[in-house]
């Protein structure tokens, strides 16, 4: 740096060794603890010396959680979400930026303020959309009028039901459904030359081909930034799973975190647990540390 | 890539003088920055022309958010001033009447407690220990590209897998607080005392957020021009010094910034912690209030409870939004 300060210098060191401890030894913990057998996970302290149990345990827990279709079920769920929202952002953001109609600026409004409230505070009632998606416009037929008028025409009662429980569309549709992505494409569609775009229309380039052959190819670090969020994101949601799958067979992996907890009666059999979590735990991290750059990139370009 | 990136990246460390104006604005104006940019004129010059294109391009967003943000936002409003009857027949209009049930109820202030304490205390922590860690990184001695990379690594953690190893590292009767209570017997048992348990899920939530922290200090702070570091060290300001009196004030935008986040993120990103580690308990001692929504409408039925203490949810995060975009874009300016 600018002078030396060696006294200073040695602080910084043992305060950031110190936070490099802290922020790994949780992970250090579960790993050592999943190599243990039952009777030396509970010893106090716990040896920190590794064990040999790990694939005896991992067996175990992949077999208490049944972990094999889980993780499946996961990497299609987040991976659906990845891609969902890569594609619809990018589309809307293109329809937002490059294109002029009425009702653009009160769009624009409406797609905002979904930042505002996460599907946690509304989580009650967007289960009951998910569990008959056309219920809405049941409503707002039934309210305008218009199912009475149909039913007197023609004797044909409407009712729209489309069920989304255990479903992966009812997993991945209501994380779509917000705002992330959309203006870190606005933002960066923004600051292309306007030059491109007539370029393109000279050379006789539709919307679509323009969008398809200059915008696509210029956003792919966007779009990689953008996926690995998402795909992180939805891999370590929790309440919106447990929620929309109540048939077991479709749930995820992080889900399968509660069946792991050690029972109240008898030795807790923590090392499965450890293993479970550390299964479950090392995709997302394996994600971030290849895709670091986009990711931190990513992440402070959205700002979430 | 050619045109520009979105922001910089902590690899870029002070390398892109633009990079300044961009990463700094953009933190310091928050979300805002995008809102203000769409009123103001900053349209292209070349566009297209097909308005059903652009029309039919947009349908999908706005039917996904309409079916699944505002039309649930629109129901829990309904069912928070409605009440099911009994035997089916549709929903009775009670006004205020779930709203005064929920206040009168001592359980709910009890949950609006718990929630506030959680909040400010995880957010405290988890900002204090990534900020002090973000300014000693940013000096970058020897070790800083290490740390640079492993201190964002507790983001990527689902939070029901650390509230799974903190259960762990924290129980009493085994791993690490075991070895403490052999020494002081009885000292620590979060199964059993509220305090203890408050605590555990602190830790956990505070532990996850200093890898999110660390990675916008740490922009911030690369962000601020170099220059002014130096001058301020030939004008004879230590590095203690500089930190307190250049490099804090102008964190103090990111610092807002992540003030919201951390606090909207503990009411609502807190579940799979609570759900893992305590399930509410001890008696109730952890019984935040998306954990409570949870619990009466999904275990309870009681959707108009649910409703109406999601509606207050929801105005406490708007609440704190809103105090971003309008309080702090107007009285925090360093330029």
């Amino acid at each position: 740096m600018v002078e030396r300060t060696p006294l200073f210098d040695i602080f910084t060191q043992i305060v950031l060794f110190l936070g490099l401890v802290s922020a790994l030894m949780p992970f250090a913990i579960v790993v050592i603890a999943a190599t243990h057998d039952l009777r030396t996970v509970n010893e106090v302290p716990m040896p920190l010396v590794p064990g040999h149990d790990f694939l005896k345990n991992a067996a175990e827990a992949w077999q208490r959680a049944d972990l094999g279709p889980k993780i499946v079920n996961s990497v299609i769920f987040a991976a659906g979400v990845a891609l969902g929202k890569v594609c619809i952002a990018a589309l809307s953001a293109f329809s937002l930026v490059y294109f002029r109609y009425r009702g653009r600026v009160i769009i624009f409004w409406l797609i905002f303020v979904t930042l505002m409230l996460p599907l946690e505070v509304r989580i009650v009632p967007t289960y009951a959309v998910a569990a008959n998606v056309l219920s809405p416009y049941q409503t707002l037929l039934d309210l305008m009028g218009v199912s009475w008028l149909i039913e007197q025409v023609t004797g044909y009662r409407i009712a729209l039901q489309w069920g989304l429980l255990n479903t992966y569309t009812g997993l991945i549709l209501p994380l779509i459904a917000t705002a992330t992505g959309t203006f870190l494409y606005r933002q960066f569609f923004m600051t292309i030359p306007d030059e491109l775009a007539e370029a393109a229309k000279m050379d006789g380039a539709g919307a679509l081909r323009f969008f398809r052959d200059i915008l696509v190819p210029l956003s792919r670090t966007n779009m990689a930034a953008l996926g690995t969020i998402m795909f992180v994101w939805a891999w370590n949601q929790y309440l919106w799973p447990l929620l929309v799958t109540t048939d077991s067979a479709h749930g995820t992996a992080v889900m399968e975190l509660r069946e792991l907890i050690p029972g109240a009666f008898g030795i807790p059999d923590w090392n499965v647990a450890m293993a479970g979590t550390l299964v479950i735990m090392v995709p997302p991290l394996v994600v971030v540390i290849l895709m670091q750059r986009w990711f931190v990139r990513g992440l402070i370009a959205t700002e979430k | 890539m050619a045109v520009s990136q979105p922001t910089t990246a902590l690899d870029d460390p002070r390398r892109l003088p633009g990079v300044v104006g961009r990463v700094g604005r953009a933190l310091r104006r928050g979300r805002a920055t995008r809102a203000d940019s769409a009123t103001r004129a900053t349209e292209k010059r070349a566009f297209f022309t097909s308005r059903s294109l652009g029309w039919a391009l947009i349908t999908p967003q706005l039917l996904l958010i309409f079916t699944f943000f505002y039309w649930p936002a629109g129901e829990a409003l309904y069912w928070a001033f409605t009440l099911e009857r009994p035997w089916g027949g549709g929903n009775e209009w009670v006004g205020f009447g779930n709203f005064a049930a929920m206040v009168g109820d001592p359980v709910y202030w009890n949950s609006i407690w718990r929630s506030l304490v959680f909040a400010l205390s995880s957010t405290g922590l988890g900002m204090a220990i990534a900020l002090l860690l973000a300014l000693l990184t940013d000096r970058q001695l020897r070790g800083y590209r290490i740390y640079r990379s492993v201190l964002v690594w507790p983001y990527a953690i689902a939070a029901p897998a650390l509230g799974m190893a903190f259960r762990f590292i924290l129980a009493p009767e085994a791993g690490f607080m075991a070895f403490v209570n052999n020494i002081w017997p009885g000292l620590w048992n979060p199964a059993l005392d509220g305090l203890d348990a408050m605590i555990a899920i602190v830790t956990a939530f505070a532990w996850k957020n200093i890898g999110y922290n660390f990675i916008f200090f740490l922009a911030a702070l690369q962000a601020i021009p170099r220059s002014l570091i130096e001058a301020a060290a030939m004008d004879g300001a230590g590095v203690v010094r500089r930190m307190r009196d250049i490099q804090l004030p102008l964190l103090t935008p990111t610092l807002f910034f992540l003030l919201v986040i951390n606090l909207t993120d503990s009411f609502t990103d807190s579940f799979g912690i609570v759900d893992i580690m305590t399930q509410g308990g001890p008696a109730r001692a952890t019984d935040l209030m998306v954990y409570k929504i949870y619990f009466d409408g999904f275990k309870g039925l009681d959707y108009s409870g649910a409703a109406a203490q999601s509606i207050v949810l929801m105005l406490m995060v708007m609440v704190l939004t809103f105090a971003q975009f309008r309080f702090v874009e107007r009285r925090i300016h360093y330029k």
